[in-house]
């Protein structure tokens, strides 16, 4: 294991390096100018100044300071997990009235002949307030104080893609930044060793692939960086073959050099930037490992996310499963409080996928075994650690699922759920919202909201307010309007602030 | 800030255009003075166009020019009266209590400082201004100046002018070494050769410079270099986007015909007309309808369950903004959803240019890619497709028709999967009794030999079976030929390697009264079938003898299936007898030795239709159909349902002159015009399920109106001719701006994507007009003569060192007091690191490349669909340009240094500087090679050289200059750590070498030059161009 001061300490570490440099750099002798060294000695702190990732003042004091964003993607159905209705079970079988479909586009149900299908999940209830889960989330469930759960979201859009982007930017158009971006931008981060937008992923791969941690027009140093799940943990990060750190130092000092007197002969502020960025490329190299070494955590801990747990047998036959995800999704989890506590401002944790058309009862019962226990030990461990106050956990999938069972063409019988904007369930906990809590309201059928709808651009303004944001000031310049995460819509919702 | 105070420098074209671009930042007194692009324009634009607009006005009363606000309104009273409010009807109403009051009480009031601000307007004499970028290009005069001398063409004196205004003074030129490798950079993207560099810094002869410009714009490399910026506006990529983003084998195709485009220096106004509207010219060649995947860059979505009418639309809306961008430097999608106050792009005007690409068609075609003599074959084939299309449209109608009727036709049969239903055998029976006997087990049967041993089997048979159906709705016949260890090979044959080969089948119901009656079956499939036994081979009816059959040769020893279906559902009664018989005639005891039988009931719906795919398209909502669906249902209708003599004779002639001339096609996609044509509307906030009025294809109003256009709509074809003509004010401009922009690193437009109220002012609109009338005329729109007249200039070759003296004043350089410094693109970022290596691979177009990349970022691409295959020996080391560009997952080399996403079109890059970047550049795989490879070349050719040589010979290799002392110096105590640590840790040597070591070298010495290689390569200056 790596020294843990040298990452933990970058201020003691600045120093030693400086003085490092004007002793190398006074010992040398050769042609550089005083200007140079001077140069060099006060680089570092104008650097530290231009940076674009140096934490940035808020409008107003914020509650949450980071944000881990788990997104269960294909989206999970909320009538199985959290939105029980009795009504739609006593109906199971019926088709529905017209006048509910008549203006509905479905992506596969024939609207002729669909019928609701009921839940055949027990819900009970949880904790001091009460909330209802479904037996399918017995670890999640016992987290319940501290969850807001809001049952009353909806999205323009019913395609999975567009669905997507439309829950990370904010409508279906490429090019948007998403939100991890916008908050890296609008904040900064408080790591000088690690990016500000962290993106991990277990099994299969997300279908929106890089638009959904994109930067869109806004800078690409706030773009998403994908942690990956094998070999080093961040693109690039280990030296090559043969080349060990001391001579990766020995590389970078001749290279500031190098850097350092064209800069005093052109004086372009970008070659200072340069440097700057090969510096911290170079913390970057030191703390990533050290972020990966798990030997500080407690058997405990590891078995409390569930970190090494085999993946059940004949799992293979599930649409969500890819070899080791249980474990991957438990150390994911893991990673993203360790990612959190060292400052990073933004965590997405992608899940692929919930997508149940069919076979819906036994495939949501893997992916929920798979997520249950490691995300209600994240919640639990943020909890105990003092973080979950700032740390704000957002659990989400891009729409929820029809209270009609899919007929596709080509089905025997429905045993699955399509796609459905119109009502569905998200939670959040921590980060000042209000734990314990049921927002918002669907009709006895879960067909539409009946009560506190919420469009995905109000849970961007609400998300926003959480970190110190107004969602209206937060603009970027782009295409000749100051384009916003929210679109032209979204509304603070207050009733969630704890 | 900034943006407003220069529009209130626009306060009147009046001022002249020199008096409104000097201002940079100050604010003149005139700030204090109304500006009617700034103040007045949007009041008029939100409050008053509604009733008094371009349109059909209220009272026939127009506020959209000065000549209208002069006139008189109904009445007789004058509407503006210049500099006097109180003559003004248009102030006094605004002022009115009454009901005279505009805008009338149902509208929404104009507030107490609008009204201000009018009759101020007013009183200020009611200047009106036209925005700047929509009057016509002028042909400025060419300014005078002082410093003749520093002069070397007109645009230097446009650029010195303003200098002098300020009593500025020009850089000095940048030294010959950075001059070559700007030029290298720029114009081929690839760094001097060091002789080269050399013999220009010798040269000392005047032309020496404007030779080195010709040679490399002849350079084939031109071509790829110019061409990577133009793909960057036609959001070019490899793959569809969206959730499948599937791989398009054909894209290759329109880049390369952009390289070549431009190395050819098509004037950019055929260069425009082509890739618009190439398959509309007559005689279209291939090459011209190839030209048209411009429009093709557009993403397509399959993901399962969408509607392909709204992703269809989403890539006209792509289009039709892509040309508002590319061309008009208008960002035009604001207008999709509804009008903007600031925006001169009305939702009207937007539908309009929308019309011209919704009345196109997404197609295909077949591009010949070889063959013997492709000119004359194409001129053979041209008259023949011509027919042909026409013959297509002509039979549209009908097709849509039967589509319909099809469609409906099937939802209105019931439901249900097909479901196997179990028969009781009654009895079985071979032609040969005495050689064969057939014995029920249970469901199935098995055959074997009468006499004894297999031999004694016949070589030819046919069976018949009688099998007994419980009451059900029949809907086909499946036959399941079964292994058996009894068996030769196991079966399921009797022939001595397991095969059989089923040649006919027929079925017939036992109807006690009425005797036999044949059961018409069709839709023959198989789960397996020997090549060449398919299970359409199988003779249905009573047709004997036939050659061919179904056999399972390849697959013995398990079991199959075939199956055939009726024709329509048919009830039967409980018991209802039917006769099987069938047929093996292919001899040599090719026959059936255990199988059972099964009828089959459900999967209704158009089982009518001989071919299930055609009926599943069929069944499907017509707008959940993709292109190849639609396509293949018009094939299926002109050749199996109305068989239709025309197409097939002229598909007959194209194939018979085709295989003459021995040609092989690409099938490339590219865009057509429709069957039939396809009427537009205008969208109630852009969404495509609420079409309100229908509009017809055309041209802004703000723009001037196309000509010689007759009474028909217009097409592609007259909007590209419009896009180019002489009239209009935007494409030369926005054209020249791009080209300066990659010459300067910025535009002379500063909002190159917005020449809009939004953007901002030309920083020297004389030159930028001067520039765009040469353009089309001197130049002939040659993209070449352009970049040769701007390279050429002293304004290109200035120094661009900082000049700490100016840029308190002008910090972001808007006067060209020097040249500009900046990162290169990421692809160019690749291929300086690899040429300098000595590694890059010169050629030039052909399929996209797989350089490596990570495993599980390939993996994260759409259920792994995709796999991403790396590419092999020269291949790896193919310009980044050539890179294959996976919309969901590009390769994370481009990202990383700011690659468009190719999602939409990109004017002008980002350039961000990361750490991810420095971790890239010192420790990717294709970095490293580099370094190893550059520190062999280097050692290899100059083994016995001094390490002050070799450092030379390395610096030189990538930043074309000699170091200077101390930067050799720094080299000099890296290379000396370096030695001292390999010679030490020579494991660690040899893996520092890597694939390239020079075996005369130790391998420790080796090391340590690929350090200091390394160390040069990652310089900030080798990614720069200066």
């Amino acid at each position: 294991m790596r020294p843990r001061a040298n990452c933990d300490r970058p201020g003691w570490q600045a120093v030693a390096a400086q003085l490092t440099r004007r002793h190398y750099l006074m010992s040398a002798g050769y042609g550089i100018g005083l200007a140079a060294l001077r140069w060099l000695l006060a680089s570092e702190a104008q650097a530290a100044e231009r940076n674009p990732l140096a934490p940035k003042p808020t409008h107003f004091p914020p509650r949450a300071k980071s944000c881990i964003f788990i997104f269960l993607e294909g989206a999970p159905s909320q009538l199985d997990l959290f939105d029980p209705k009795p009504k739609l079970n006593q109906h199971h079988g019926k088709p529905l009235p017209e006048s509910l479909t008549k203006e509905v586009r479905f992506a596969f149900i024939k609207k002729e002949t669909a019928v609701l299908m009921g839940s055949e999940r027990k819900f009970t209830r949880h904790g001091q307030c009460g909330m209802e889960f479904s037996d399918l989330l017995p670890h999640l469930a016992t987290c319940a104080d501290d969850i807001l759960m809001v049952r009353s979201m909806h999205t323009d859009q019913f395609n999975h893609h567009p669905a997507q982007l439309t829950l990370f930017c904010g409508r279906p158009f490429f090019g948007l930044p998403s939100v991890g971006a916008w908050l890296a931008w609008g904040l900064g981060t408080e790591s000088q060793n690690l990016p500000a937008f962290v993106v991990l992923s277990a099994g299969r791969g997300t279908s929106g692939g890089a638009s959904l941690w994109q930067s869109g027009f806004l800078p690409s140093m706030f773009a998403g960086v994908v942690f990956r799940n094998q070999g080093e943990p961040v693109l690039n990060l280990v030296n090559p073959p043969g080349i060990p750190a001391e001579l990766q130092r020995k590389g970078l000092d001749a290279l500031k050099q190098l850097n350092a007197s064209r800069m005093e002969m052109l004086n372009d502020p970008e070659i200072e930037s340069r440097i700057a960025s090969y510096e911290l490329a170079f913390r970057m190299q030191m703390a990533a490992p050290e972020l990966i070494d798990l030997s500080d955590e407690t058997q405990q801990t590891l078995d409390m996310y569930g970190v090494g747990r085999p993946d059940p047998p004949n799992s293979n036959r599930f649409r969500g499963y890819a070899p080791g995800h249980f474990h991957q999704f438990a150390l994911n989890c893991l990673l993203a409080r360790r990612l959190v506590e060292r400052g990073v401002r933004f965590v997405q944790i992608n899940h692929a996928s919930w997508d149940h058309h069919s076979n819906l009862p036994p495939e949501l019962a893997h992916n929920c075994q798979m997520a249950d226990q490691p995300v209600a030990a994240l919640l639990k461990d943020l909890k105990r650690r003092g973080l979950l106050d700032t740390t704000l956990v957002v659990w989400a999938g891009e729409f929820g699922r029809t209270p009609l069972g899919e007929n596709r063409q080509g089905y025997a019988r429905p045993t699955g759920r399509d796609h459905h904007p119109y009502a569905f369930t998200i939670w959040m906990a921590g980060g000042g919202v209000k734990g314990g809590t049921v927002y918002g309201e669907t009709d006895e059928l879960g067909w539409g909201v009946v009560r506190d709808p919420v469009h995905v651009n109000d849970f961007h303004a609400t998300l926003l307010h959480l970190f110190g944001l107004n969602h209206l000031k937060l603009t970027h310049r782009f295409q000749g309007l100051d384009a916003r995460l929210t679109g032209v819509g979204g509304r603070v919702i207050h009733e969630w602030l704890a | 800030m900034r943006a407003r105070r220069l529009l209130a420098a626009a306060a009147g074209v009046a001022f002249g255009w020199l008096a409104l671009a000097v201002v940079l930042a100050e604010d003149g007194p005139e700030a204090q003075k109304v500006d009617f692009l700034r103040d007045v324009r949007p009041i008029l634009a939100e409050h008053c166009w509604k009733c008094h607009g371009q349109d059909d006005p209220e009272s026939g009363l127009r506020l959209t020019s000065r000549e209208a606000i002069l006139g008189r309104a109904d009445g007789g009273k004058t509407i503006v009266v210049p500099g006097d409010p109180d003559a003004s009807e248009l102030v006094r109403r605004i002022e009115a209590t009454d009901d005279e009051r505009m805008p009338p009480e149902d509208e929404k009031p104009l507030s107490v400082e609008q009204r201000q601000l009018l009759r101020q307007w007013v009183a200020e004499g009611a200047v009106w201004a036209n925005h700047w970028a929509f009057e016509p290009v002028r042909q400025p005069q060419v300014p005078p100046v002082r410093n003749r001398r520093w002069v070397r063409n007109p645009i230097d004196c446009f650029v010195l002018a303003r200098l002098e205004q300020r009593g500025w003074e020009p850089s000095p030129e940048a030294d010959r070494y950075t001059l070559i490798r700007r030029l290298y950079y720029d114009l081929v993207g690839l760094p001097p050769p060091v002789d080269e560099v050399d013999r220009f810094v010798a040269d000392t002869s005047p032309d020496a410079y404007e030779r080195l410009v010709d040679r490399l714009l002849s350079s084939p490399h031109f071509g790829e270099r110019w061409g990577r910026h133009w793909l960057d506006l036609a959001h070019y990529a490899d793959s569809d986007g969206y959730e499948k983003d599937r791989a398009r084998p054909d894209a290759y195709r329109y880049r390369d015909w952009v390289i070549e485009a431009i190395n050819e220096d098509i004037p950019y106004d055929r260069f425009t007309i082509e890739q618009l509207a190439g398959d509309l010219l007559p005689d279209a060649t291939a090459d011209q309808k190839l030209a048209t995947a411009f429009l093709r860059q557009t993403l397509t979505n399959e993901e399962g369950g969408v509607d392909q009418e709204e992703y269809r639309i989403a890539a006209v809306f792509d289009r039709t903004e892509t040309v508002g961008t590319v061309w008009l430097g208008l960002t035009i999608g604001c207008a999709r959803c509804h009008d903007h106050k600031y925006d001169p792009v009305t939702q009207r005007d937007y539908y309009q240019l929308f019309a011209f690409f919704n009345n196109s068609e997404e197609v295909t075609f077949n591009l010949p890619v070889e063959g013997k003599d492709l000119d004359l074959y194409q001129q053979r084939v041209a008259p023949l497709e011509a027919a042909l299309a026409e013959r297509y449209r002509q039979l549209a109608p009908g097709e849509k028709e039967w589509e319909t009727n099809e469609h409906r036709r099937i939802l209105a049969q019931p439901e249900g999967t097909v479901q196997e239903v179990s028969v009781k055998i009654v009895q079985a029976q071979s032609l040969h009794p005495e050689q064969v006997r057939m014995e029920i087990d249970n469901d199935a049967i098995r055959v074997t030999s009468a006499g004894g041993g297999p031999d004694e089997l016949p070589a030819a048979d046919t069976y018949q079976i009688e099998i007994e159906l419980p009451a059900m709705e029949l809907t086909g016949l499946k036959l399941y030929a079964l292994a058996d260890a009894e068996l030769p090979q196991k079966g399921p044959g009797w022939a001595p390697d397991g095969n059989f080969v089923l040649t006919g089948l027929h079925v017939e119901v036992v109807d006690p009264q009425e005797g036999a009656v044949t059961i018409a079956l069709h839709r023959p499939s198989a789960g397996f079938a020997a090549s060449g036994f398919g299970a359409e081979r199988v003779a249905l009816g009573t047709r004997a003898g036939s050659p061919g059959g179904w056999a399972v040769k390849g697959k013995t020893g398990q079991d199959h299936w075939i199956q055939w279906r009726t024709y329509e559902p048919i009830a039967v009664t409980q018991g209802t007898r039917l006769r099987v018989r069938l047929e093996q005639h292919y001899g040599d005891r090719h026959l059936l030795g255990r199988l059972r039988l099964v009828a089959l009931t459900g999967g209704y719906r158009g089982l009518h239709l001989d071919n299930e795919e055609i009926a599943g398209y069929l069944e499907m909502y017509p707008e959940k159909r993709v292109a190849r669906m639609r396509e293949r249902l018009f094939d299926y209708y002109v050749t199996e349902v109305i068989r239709d003599e025309e197409v097939a004779r002229l598909r007959r002639e194209i194939a018979k002159i085709t295989a003459e001339h021995r040609v092989k096609f690409q099938s490339v996609r590219a865009m057509g015009t429709p069957l039939l044509p396809r009427p537009s509307f205008i969208f109630h906030r852009g969404e495509f399920l609420s079409p309100t009025v229908a509009v017809q294809a055309g041209t802004p109003a703000v723009l001037p109106p196309m000509r010689g256009v007759d009474n028909s709509e217009p097409t592609r074809l007259d909007l590209a001719r419009w896009l180019v003509s002489p009239d209009n004010p935007l494409t030369s401009r926005v054209f020249v701006n791009h080209v300066w922009q990659h010459l300067f690193g910025a535009g002379l437009v500063r909002t190159p994507n917005d020449f809009g109220m939004r953007g901002e002012l030309p920083t020297h609109p004389e030159l930028l007009d001067w520039l765009a009338s040469q353009v089309q005329t001197k130049l002939g729109w040659s993209r070449k003569q352009l970049i040769r007249m701007i390279v050429c200039s002293a304004t290109y070759r200035q120094a661009s060192a900082r000049r700490p003296d100016y840029e308190a004043a002008d910090p972001e350089n808007r006067l060209l007091f020097r040249q500009n410094r900046f990162r290169l693109e990421a692809e160019t970022v690749r291929d300086v690191h690899l040429a300098a290596a000595g590694l890059l691979s010169e050629r030039i177009g052909g399929p996209s490349v797989f350089p490596p990349m990570p495993e599980d970022l390939a993996a994260l691409s759409y259920a792994n669909n995709f796999t991403w295959t790396t590419s092999r020996g020269e291949d790896r080391y193919r310009r980044g340009m050539y890179t294959f560009f996976k919309r969901t997952i590009p390769h994370p080399n481009l990202t990383m240094f700011d690659a468009p996403d190719a999602n939409l079109p990109c004017v002008q890059r980002t350039v961000s500087n990361t750490p991810l970047q420095a971790l890239m550049l010192l420790n990717n795989e294709v970095h490293v090679e580099a370094a190893q490879a550059l520190a062999a070349d280097i050692l290899r050719k100059s083994a016995a050289a001094s390490d002050t040589a070799l450092l030379v010979a390395i610096w030189r290799r990538c930043l074309a200059r000699p170091p200077q002392e101390h930067e050799l110096a720094a080299l000099e105590t890296l290379l000396a750590s370096a030695r001292e640590y390999y010679s030490a840790h020579v494991e660690d040597a040899t893996a520092a070498v890597g694939s390239h070591h020079a075996s005369s070298i130790p391998v420790a010495e080796q090391a340590a030059w690929v350090v200091v290689a390394r160390t040069v390569l990652n310089t900030d200056e080798m990614i720069t161009r200066e």
